[in-house]
């Protein structure tokens, strides 16, 4: 085990745990209040391990909607995940055993996704090892807490907690976006396109998971032909 | 409800986790196209910046808030605060705000 990476990881968990917990709260009072045990929630929170996803699972849940529709719905809100993972598979360690990439699959979140890909070189898994054994707690103790406290915690707490997640990806791809011109572009273009989703009529019927891929697809796709990366100095950073 | 709670949650995690796994099971090359590399390097920022705008706007009580929330966690990213700072900066902005909200209603 590479005890550095995971001190590392732990770290930048911390900050990741503490937002979980907070949007984790939520969900644990939605999903108390739609008619789930605490222990459903939970459970849920455990095995799931994202934000958007179970949000509208609970949805389908309560409504009592089909397997397949709740199958279909977590394919398309998650499959952001798989361009994640796919730039994961790249930035890992060569010659790792396979079952590190198993692990380090369940842990694939945005948050996580941001900071492990903010990394310089190669990545170890440890380091995202680190980042989970503060995340997952988090986001599985903000759901018991939701769970449990139910509606006891005001209004305006949850209100104010609701935009934490928000800042933590601004924190992610506001610095680099100071430096380098293309990736301010794909930030400015990405927003500018979501936004369009969001308030063009017919396009804001779309479901929001898709407009991430499509938006993602699309803007990433354009960056890559109009401003291709320069091949990195992968050779220096990899021993590190 | 007539349906299984526990088999919806063995879907939704089933699902998920083929989603996160495949491709890192099964892509195990390194990728030497650098469209593809171009390609994977942008996906972090358009991806995150996709999720940010405009949700952020509809993630508090009001529009108002939202938007000084906003603004607070764009100036605190800008000056490289970390994480934990801007998220917390953001949220006592939100609080801050909808206190005089709440006061001049």
């Amino acid at each position: 085990m590479n005890r550095e990476s995971f001190r590392r990881g732990l770290k930048d968990g911390i900050p990741i745990g503490l937002g979980y917990f907070a949007v984790a709260f939520t969900f644990g009072m939605m999903a108390v209040s739609g008619g789930l045990s605490t222990s459903q929630a939970v459970l849920i929170s455990l095995t799931n391990l994202t934000s958007a996803g179970q949000f509208a699972g609970l949805d389908i849940i309560v409504a009592g909607g089909s397997y397949w529709e709740i199958a279909l719905t977590q394919l398309v809100i998650n499959l952001r995940y798989c361009l994640m993972s796919f730039s994961l598979s790249q930035k890992l360690e060569r010659g790792i055993p396979q079952i590190h990439r198993y692990i380090v699959a369940f842990g694939v979140t945005d948050e996580i996704f941001g900071v492990s890909a903010s990394q310089e070189g190669k990545l170890s898994p440890w380091y995202n090892y680190g980042a989970m054994c503060v995340a997952i707690p988090g986001w599985s103790l903000g759901t018991l807490a939701g769970g449990i406290s139910g509606n006891l915690l005001p209004a305006f707490l949850v209100s104010a907690m609701g935009i934490a997640i928000y800042g933590m990806f601004l924190a992610v791809i506001i610095p680099p976006a100071k430096t380098n011109r293309a990736v301010l572009g794909v930030v400015i273009g990405a927003m500018a396109v979501s936004s369009l989703f969001a308030y063009v009529p017919v396009l804001n019927k779309v479901s929001s998971g898709f407009v991430i891929i499509i938006t993602t697809l699309l803007v990433a796709g354009i960056a890559a032909y109009v401003c291709p990366v320069e091949e990195e100095k992968e050779a220096n950073s990899n021993e590190s | 409800m007539n349906h299984n709670v526990y088999i919806y949650i063995l879907v939704m995690a089933g699902v998920t986790y083929l989603v996160r796994m495949l491709p890192l099971a099964l892509i195990q090359k390194e990728i030497t196209s650098p469209f593809v590399k171009s390609f994977l390097f942008y996906v972090p920022y358009a991806c995150l910046a996709a999720m940010t705008f405009p949700a952020i706007l509809t993630s508090t009580g009001s529009i108002i808030s939202a938007v000084v929330g906003f603004a607070v966690a764009l100036i605190a990213a800008y000056k490289e605060k970390s994480l934990v700072t801007v998220a917390l900066l953001a949220c006592c902005a939100v609080f801050i705000v909808e206190r005089i909200l709440a006061f001049l209603a």
